[in-house]
This record gives C-alpha cells, sequence and structure tokens, in this order.
C-alpha cells in the first residue's frame, strides 16, 4: 500500500498555519493590522509583503534594531533566533503556556502569538530588559528572595506577567496575582512562592 | 581502610535528640551539630544561580546556539502499528538548506523502525532553519504496512488482542527507579507476575482477620511535561564530541553515547547548565539525542534537535497507569493480618508498570503476597516519573486504609500508628496533625447544603536511596577563590547552592564564596538526578572533599605557625590553635603564602555509617482539606499540611519549593491530568498544554509545610533527598478527603466532576 506521509487532521500545527498564512495573506493581515514599521503610509495600503523575508525596525529594550524576517516569524523567533535574547522561552508554541510573555508597550503579550512584523512602532520589553543600570526590578529581587524558581523556564513569563501587575497596581490582593499569573504554566509547582515574592515586591515599591 | 569513633546527633527536632557513636572513616571530618548550631547549612541561603534565572541570562539547551549549527526535526509515525516497507527521501534531500536525514534505528537489525505506536520517531532531517527542516519531513514518503493495533490496555491483556512484541524484548530500567524485574515471562501483551519479596501465608493471614476488604483502584497515565522538552545539541569535532544535553544525567548520556558510537568516554563531554525540567524522563541518550549524533557525524556540523510539545507528549515517557486490586486482612485492634495485590498496568511499549513496593515495604504485616503484570499496548513508552511505581501504589495502600479503618470503626491515624513501625512517619503523622488540626474531622458527607467539606490523609516512604558513584572535586586557589567540581547536574532542585553551603561550612565561609562548577563531564562522576539520591549521594562527597583540602592547608599553616596541625580550626575567615588561640592567621593570609598555587582534593560518597543500605525511611503524611460542589461535581483543594523528612535540610527553602511542587503535582494528578488515546486511530488526542489540563496557579491549594530537621547518623552531611517523596502522597490524600465530604468512595483518578456526579448518582 502506498501511501504519502501526511499530517493527521488534529495535528495541523500553528506554525503550519503561520506558514500558510505567510504565503497567501500575510500582506493582507499586515495591512489590516496597520502597526508596520518603516512603510509608509502609501506603502501600507498598496504593497503586499512576503512571502519572503522583508526589513523591518524594532524596538527592544530600548535599542533599535533592523531586522529581516519572514512574514511567518513570530516575535519569540525573532527574539531568540535573531537578537539571541533567549530570556524568552517556547514551550508550547500555541499561546497556552505563557512563558513567551513579553511587553508590548508596557501590555504582557505571548510573543508566540505576535508576529514580529505586527509589532510596528510598539516598545518590546523582554526579560533582558527589566533590570535598569545594572538595578534589578523589586519583582527579580524578590523572586530571588523568594526562591520563586526551580528550573527556572517559566520564570522570564511569570516575571513580565507579575512585573507588569505591580507597575500598574502596586498594591495588588492574592487573587489579583493569581488573576495576573492564570496563563504562567510551572510545571515545578512554584506558584506559591511566586505569589509570595509578588505581594512581597509590592510591598516594597 | 582505617576508622575513628565520632559521636553525632541522632533522632528528629521537636521529638528527641540524642547523641549516637559510629565508626567512620578517617579520612572524613567530624560529624556536625545540628542546624541550629550551623552558619551556612541549615540556612535558606538564596540560589546561586537566581540571577541568571530572573535576568534571562540562564542558558538552557534549547537556547544554544553554535555557528554552522543545523535544526533537526523528527518524522513520526502517524500508525499506531506497521512495517515500512520503504522509504523516499529524496524530495527531502533535494529541498535547499537540508544536510542531512537520518533513519532511526531498527533494534533487530531491519532496514527501517518497526512501527509500535503513533508518534514514533522514524526520522530526523539536518536543516539549516527549523523552518527548512519541517518542510523536508513533510517531504518525506513512508509506504507503510499497516497492522493491527490495541491501546487499551484491557483490551491488550486478551487472548485475541494484537501484539506488541512477538519475540522476547529487554528492558533497561533508567537511573529513575522504575520498578522492572528482569527475567519475567510474556504471554501475549502481558509480563509477569513480578512477585516482589513475598512473606508469610497469605490464606492463614485472611482467616486469622476479622475484617477483610478487597477492592479495585485505578490511576490513569500521566506525561511529563516539563516546560523544557527532550533535546540535545551535538557538537562532532575530530578531537570529540561535546554534548549539550537536557539531561538528569551527565553521566548516563555520556555512557551511551560513547556505546552506541563505539567512542572512549573519555571524548565524550556533556554539559548541562540550566535543565528546564525533567521529573524522571531525562535520563539517557533518548531518540532526539541520539537523531543528533546521527546527523552531527553525516553533516560534520553542530546539530541540535529538541522535541515538539507533541513528540514531547508521545514519545518522550509517562507514568504508567494501574488498575490494583487489593485484598487486605485487619484485626479489630488494628493489626494487618496480610495484604494480597495484584497489578496490572501499562507503559505502552516500554519499561515496568510496578506499583508494589509500598505495599510490600510500608506497613508491618506478617503475610505479604504481590502479582503485578506489564501490559504492552500501542502507545508511547513510559518512563520514570517522580516516585515512579509509589504514586500509584499509594493511592490504593492508602485509600484501602482508610477503609479498613472505617471497617473497625478506628481513627485513621491510630489504625497507622498501629500498623506502620517506622518512627519517622509517626512523628511526621503528630507532626502534621497537630499542624492541620486533625481533630476537626466530622462523620462522612456531615456538610448540609450542596458544598460538602472534607479532610483526609495519607502518608508516604521512599527509600533513602545514595549512590557511591558520587565524587566531588574541592579546589583552594591562592587568592582563597575556592572552587568545587562536579559532573553532577542541578535540574532545578537547588544542588549547585546545597554544595556551596556545604563547602562553606566546612570552611567558615560564605556560600556565595564558593564557586560551583557542576553538569559537565570533564569533572568528576556523579549520579544522575532520579530516586531523590543526589542530595544523600554527593553533598557527603563534597564535605569530604573539602575537609581533605582543609587538612592540607592546616598542613602549612601548621607550619608557619609552629603548631600541630591537629590543632588548628577555621572560623569566619580565621585560622587558629585551639590550643593557643593567640596563635592565628587570617585564612587569605594563609592561603597568600602557599608554596603552590591550589590546594586540590577529590572525595567520593562512603557506605551509610551504620552499613544499612536501602531503608524505606523518608517519609511523610500529608492532610487534605477540600470542598465538593455537589452540584457541579467540581472539587476545590483548600489546603495540603505536609510533615516531610528528608534527614538534615541543608537549605530549607529550597526543599520547601520542592515540595510545593510535587503536592501541586500530585494535586493535578489527583483531579485534573490524563492522557487519552484514542482507540480508533491510536493517536494522543490531547498532547497540547491546552487540552492536557494540569494545574496553574488558580488551581493549587495553600500549602503549609511542616519540615522535620532528621539526623539518622549516617554520613558527612546525614542530608537525603525530598523530590520523589514530596509527590506520593497527594493523591490518595484527597480521595481520601473526597470521601469523607461526600461519603462515597472514588476509587480511580482523575476525581473529574463527571465521575463525583456518577458517584452521587446524578448523571
Amino acid at each position: 500500500m502506498e501511501d504519502n506521509h501526511k499530517k493527521n487532521k488534529s495535528g495541523i500545527s500553528r506554525r503550519a498555519f503561520i506558514r500558510g498564512a505567510g504565503l497567501t495573506t500575510a500582506g493582507t493581515l499586515a495591512i489590516q493590522t496597520g502597526v508596520m514599521a518603516g512603510t509608509s503610509e502609501a506603502d501600507k495600503a498598496t504593497k503586499e509583503l512576503g512571502p519572503n523575508a522583508v526589513n523591518i525596525s524594532m524596538n527592544v529594550n530600548g535599542r533599535v534594531y533592523k531586522l529581516n524576517v519572514e512574514p511567518r516569524a513570530t516575535l519569540a523567533k525573532a527574539l531568540r533566533e535573531e537578537l539571541q535574547l533567549t530570556g524568552t522561552k517556547v514551550v508550547c508554541d500555541r499561546g497556552s503556556c505563557s512563558a513567551c510573555t513579553v511587553w508590548l508597550d508596557n501590555t504582557p503579550v505571548n510573543a508566540c502569538m505576535t508576529f514580529a512584523m505586527d509589532v510596528g512602532e510598539k516598545k518590546v520589553t523582554t526579560i533582558e530588559g527589566l533590570a535598569k543600570n545594572g538595578e534589578l526590578h523589586p519583582i527579580q529581587e524578590a523572586f530571588i528572595e523568594h526562591d520563586a524558581s526551580q528550573c527556572g523556564f517559566c520564570t522570564p513569563g511569570m516575571i513580565m506577567s507579575t512585573a507588569s501587575l505591580i507597575n500598574q497596581n502596586p498594591n495588588p490582593s492574592i487573587d489579583d496575582v493569581k488573576h495576573a499569573t492564570r496563563g504562567n504554566y510551572c510545571r515545578c509547582g512554584t506558584y506559591p512562592h511566586v505569589f509570595q515574592a509578588t505581594l512581597a515586591a509590592a510591598k516594597k515599591i | 581502610m582505617e576508622t575513628k569513633k565520632i559521636k553525632m546527633p541522632f533522632g528528629i527536632k521537636g521529638e528527641r535528640i540524642e547523641e549516637v557513636e559510629r565508626e567512620v572513616p578517617l579520612s572524613e571530618p567530624d560529624a556536625w551539630p545540628v542546624n541550629e548550631s550551623l552558619k551556612q547549612v541549615g540556612k535558606s541561603v538564596k540560589r546561586l544561580d537566581a540571577v541568571a534565572k530572573v535576568t534571562g541570562s540562564a542558558k538552557y539547551t534549547s537556547d544554544i546556539q553554535l555557528p554552522g549549527m543545523l535544526i533537526g526535526k523528527m518524522l513520526n509515525s502517524d500508525r499506531p502499528s506497521a512495517t515500512i516497507l520503504s522509504m523516499d527521501t529524496s524530495a527531502a534531500e533535494s529541498l535547499a538548506g537540508v544536510y542531512g536525514i537520518h533513519i532511526m534505528k531498527n533494534e533487530e537489525k531491519g532496514e527501517f523502525p518497526i512501527i509500535r505506536y503513533a508518534g514514533q520517531p522514524i526520522a530526523a532531517v539536518a536543516a539549516l532553519t527549523e523552518d527548512i527542516a519541517e518542510e523536508a519531513v513533510d517531504l518525506i514518503k513512508v509506504n507503510y504496512q499497516e497492522k493491527p493495533f490495541v491501546v487499551d490496555m484491557e483490551l491488550a491483556m486478551k487472548p485475541e488482542a494484537p501484539i506488541v512484541y512477538d519475540a522476547p524484548v529487554e528492558q533497561k530500567a533508567s537511573e529513575g527507579g522504575e520498578e522492572i524485574e528482569e527475567g519475567l515471562k510474556v504471554i501475549g501483551n502481558v509480563r509477569g507476575p513480578n512477585v516482589g519479596q513475598p512473606r508469610g501465608e497469605i490464606e492463614k493471614g485472611f482467616e486469622a482477620a476479622d475484617v477483610v476488604l478487597e477492592h479495585t483502584y485505578k490511576t490513569q497515565v500521566q506525561t511529563h511535561n516539563s516546560l523544557e522538552s527532550h533535546g540535545m545539541v551535538v557538537d562532532w569535532r575530530f578531537d570529540g564530541v561535546t554534548i549539550y544535553a537536557s539531561t538528569q544525567g551527565t553521566q548516563g548520556v555520556r555512557d551511551e553515547f560513547a556505546e552506541l558510537f563505539d567512542l572512549p568516554k573519555s571524548k565524550v563531554r556533556v554539559i548541562v547548565e540550566f535543565m528546564g525540567g525533567g521529573f524522571g524522563a531525562k535520563h539517557g541518550l533518548g531518540t532526539h539525542g541520539q537523531a543528533a549524533g546521527y546527523l552531527a557525524k553525516k553533516t560534520g556540523r553542530p546539530v541540535k534537535v529538541m522535541a515538539s510539545r507533541k513528540e514531547e507528549q508521545t514519545s518522550q515517557g509517562n507514568r504508567p497507569n494501574s488498575i490494583q486490586r487489593l485484598k487486605i486482612g485487619v484485626k479489630k485492634n488494628g493489626d494487618l493480618t496480610a495484604i494480597e495485590q495484584e497489578a496490572y498496568g501499562t507503559a505502552g511499549v516500554g519499561l515496568g508498570a510496578g506499583v508494589g513496593g509500598v505495599a510490600q515495604s510500608l506497613y508491618s504485616c506478617p503475610n505479604f503476597q504481590t502479582r503485578q503484570y506489564d501490559v504492552f499496548t500501542h502507545a508511547g513508552p513510559g518512563a520514570a516519573w517522580r516516585a515512579p511505581g509509589a504514586v500509584q501504589g499509594i493511592f490504593g495502600l492508602e485509600q484501602m486504609m482508610d477503609e479498613l479503618a472505617e471497617s473497625i470503626d478506628m481513627d485513621p491515624l491510630k489504625l497507622r500508628d498501629k500498623a506502620d513501625p517506622s518512627r519517622v512517619r509517626k512523628a511526621a503523622r503528630k507532626m502534621g496533625a497537630e499542624r492541620f488540626d486533625w481533630s476537626r474531622r466530622k462523620p462522612k458527607a456531615s456538610d448540609n447544603g450542596p458544598i460538602k467539606r472534607g479532610i483526609g490523609m495519607a502518608q508516604s516512604s521512599w527509600w533513602r536511596v545514595y549512590n557511591y558513584n558520587a565524587t566531588v572535586e574541592v579546589k583552594l586557589l591562592r587568592d582563597g577563590a575556592l572552587e568545587v567540581r562536579s559532573g553532577v547536574q542541578d535540574i532545578g532542585t537547588g544542588t549547585k547552592t546545597i554544595l556551596a553551603q556545604v563547602v562553606a561550612e566546612e570552611f567558615g565561609l560564605n556560600t556565595e564564596d564558593i564557586n560551583v562548577r557542576i553538569g559537565d563531564t570533564l569533572f568528576p562522576d556523579a549520579p544522575g538526578s532520579g530516586g531523590s539520591q543526589v542530595t544523600a549521594s554527593i553533598t557527603p562527597a563534597a564535605r569530604n572533599a573539602a575537609f581533605q583540602v582543609k587538612l592540607k592547608l592546616f598542613e602549612k599553616v601548621a607550619d608557619m605557625l609552629e603548631v600541630k596541625a591537629s590543632t588548628l580550626t577555621m572560623e569566619d575567615g580565621k585560622i587558629y590553635s585551639t590550643e593557643d588561640t593567640a596563635k592565628s592567621m587570617s585564612f587569605l593570609d594563609a592561603v597568600a603564602k602557599l608554596p603552590v598555587s591550589q590546594i586540590v582534593a577529590t572525595e567520593s560518597r562512603s557506605a551509610e555509617y551504620d552499613g544499612d543500605y536501602l531503608h524505606w525511611d523518608l517519609g511523610s503524611a500529608q492532610f487534605a482539606e477540600l470542598s465538593v460542589d455537589t452540584e457541579t461535581g467540581f472539587i476545590k483543594v483548600d489546603k495540603i499540611v505536609a510533615a516531610h523528612s528528608c534527614g538534615r535540610p541543608i537549605n530549607p527553602l529550597q526543599v520547601e519549593s520542592q515540595i510545593n511542587g510535587g503536592i501541586i503535582q500530585g494535586t493535578s494528578y489527583a483531579l485534573y491530568e490524563d492522557r487519552i488515546l484514542d482507540r480508533n486511530t491510536g493517536h494522543m488526542v490531547n498532547h497540547s498544554l491546552d487540552t492536557y489540563k494540569t494545574t496553574y496557579g488558580v488551581d493549587i491549594p495553600d500549602i503549609d509545610i511542616v519540615l522535620m530537621e532528621g539526623y539518622n547518623a549516617k554520613s558527612s552531611t546525614d542530608a537525603y533527598g525530598i523530590g520523589e517523596p514530596a509527590n506520593i502522597a497527594t493523591a490518595a490524600a484527597i480521595a481520601n478527603a473526597v470521601y469523607n465530604a461526600i461519603g462515597v468512595r472514588i476509587r480511580e483518578i482523575p476525581i473529574t466532576p463527571d465521575k463525583v456526579l456518577k458517584a452521587l448518582n446524578k448523571v
């Protein structure tokens, strides 16, 4: 019996979907979002981008980088592979673990669910950019103090979620902390120390 | 071996601590006093690598990027059972950016692998980028001859079931501690029985009982779901191979790679600096490590192969399920008279599924008999999973203990006091019950209204495992810098930090003064992180090596101060003679005057001082409090109190982190997790993180830990592991609390809302 290898129906990965999107509709996608960096208004209206790599500029941790990325490239991939910022982790690659959490301006997003091209003028902050002038963010200090990481793989995402919370709400309740980290998966089960650390850090700022 | 006699603390803090005499190797230091008299050990010092973890600078295997590195992706079988007649890789090979293809080995020396489960790795492609590698994988054509398959364990046990292995198969256990027995007979898909170590006369035991109960308990297949998937980067050069591995055992990877590629072990170097979770599944080279090795050899370039999330879930290990029939006899006074167990479990195509260790060893009972069977199914192989066998076994045994207690109208704690000989667990029960306030336990189903609360407890036991093959080098340099080197890895448990604490304590220095380099086979060999053996194995070796370095330093200082070396001691950065404290010099002055640039000592773990090897004495008692919504069937675990012993705790906060993790995983196992295979296609249907339900932060109970400080007088640090003990009792404690809440016993996990409603006759 001759048979080509096929993906089973449930096995169509998001990556494969994006690959398809990149080949057919990425230009349209980009125009709809209207946040393309380095393209004029006229370009936005007419120019289709992709499927080949295009040049964009992106502000990451306060520095502007020129990048050459394919339309299908996620922000997570651009950060990790193009900029070597490997603190942002990819675990599920479909927005269900928050290990890849970064900030666009000051809003936490899943970098695995964001196209690099869609970042536009927004400022990206990654775990590497959280400490300022060598001073750790109070959340980072508190994570160390309260032993809020075991294997540490979820830690960057946990910190980007909790730091965003206390930046916006300096007086969070335990339920606020649980809400802010509700998408962050930690298999080591470090949640209790993450919660303690976040509440302690909030008290200090 | 020359020995000396020393006095050591023995007992449990809060109960009684006495002094015992032990005969120990002359080369080892005198005993430390209890923790409160120490300055580094027993203190919750910060993790040495915490800054790297919170700033994102920690490099894990999946973060490694080497010049010229290729990315490998796996082609996996989409058939659950098949023979591969042919494969056409020509289209994949001609795709631009593809550098090499490797077809996985066939254990029976055929050309193609024999397919025994859906998701089984068949081939790997190395290409310039991940996207190209994935495209190439899709271009490989496989000509399968499909065969019948069976993924359901109970169907696989039937005589007419499709056979997974038609010839005997040899399977080796990993360092993770699976219960696997060699030389068992196989009939159809059923291997066994493993009879353990029977004792007494089972029928006479049942005759002597006042009550005999017999029930069947079922547990599900649980996947590991580590955040970082399995995988390795192999850099093969003319003078040797360097492997960056997401592994729980550097030495195991080195040895397996050397054997597979016929290389001397000296030419294989394995490095793991940071590791994103293992829980038992990451011992050995694995499919992705093998593929990276073959592809690196073939292409002449470094190759990284990391498992996808789906591969992680389907082919990289799981905890076998179990169906356990338990029959236990008890007298009205609480004496157990006979324990009979029959258990079946499937670890898919591989490894054992035994659950009998705890039934055999936890309770005193003169008559014991077990028959444990492994059932092969067309499903991904099992692997050690945090306390393999014990987690499943306790789920059955500890519920049965509660059922027995009820049958003779005795408090569950009292029955355990009667039947359990362990002094450690006795203390754990007492301390845990006090903290939890066990006295508030009400009769079953006594809450009015739809939300019913309940409390329950269960206990666990685990071996005090240690490994002689645990060696540490300590190096003192002329500027006073101290370096600790070992091949041992830190998988997130804090091994790096406790090694520094132990060496700092020995030198009277601070933990952060010690530089620890581990996770590299360039350094002395050490055991894998499995069986909760690392702390017990490696910390005595570190202390012994530090002690030898200190003795060598004292010999030099003795000459300088004109005193006997044996009178010297060191504290707070100062070396002085205990006979004449005026004879002193600072540690830094002393090392600056060394005639050589360094002092090095390499020491290993010695035998337990009292000669006892394995003992099921890492005990715990866990207490659960929960609410059951009898209208929706939803269970909320409100609180777990856990009393645990791990000998002398070296870093209490790190120990608590691990206990939290064990409880949270246990809660997840009790209520949520379940690998689901479609019996019509053989595929896992819930392989993504959003469909394989586990505990997230919103689901966890409040956790209150009673960390017992225990002294057993067995090694120079007297410390033991906690990883596995922490995970064992939780599911059984939750199940017992569910019974207390609703008055109906649910003997199968996960206890999902449908099972609760069914138990209450509401669906």
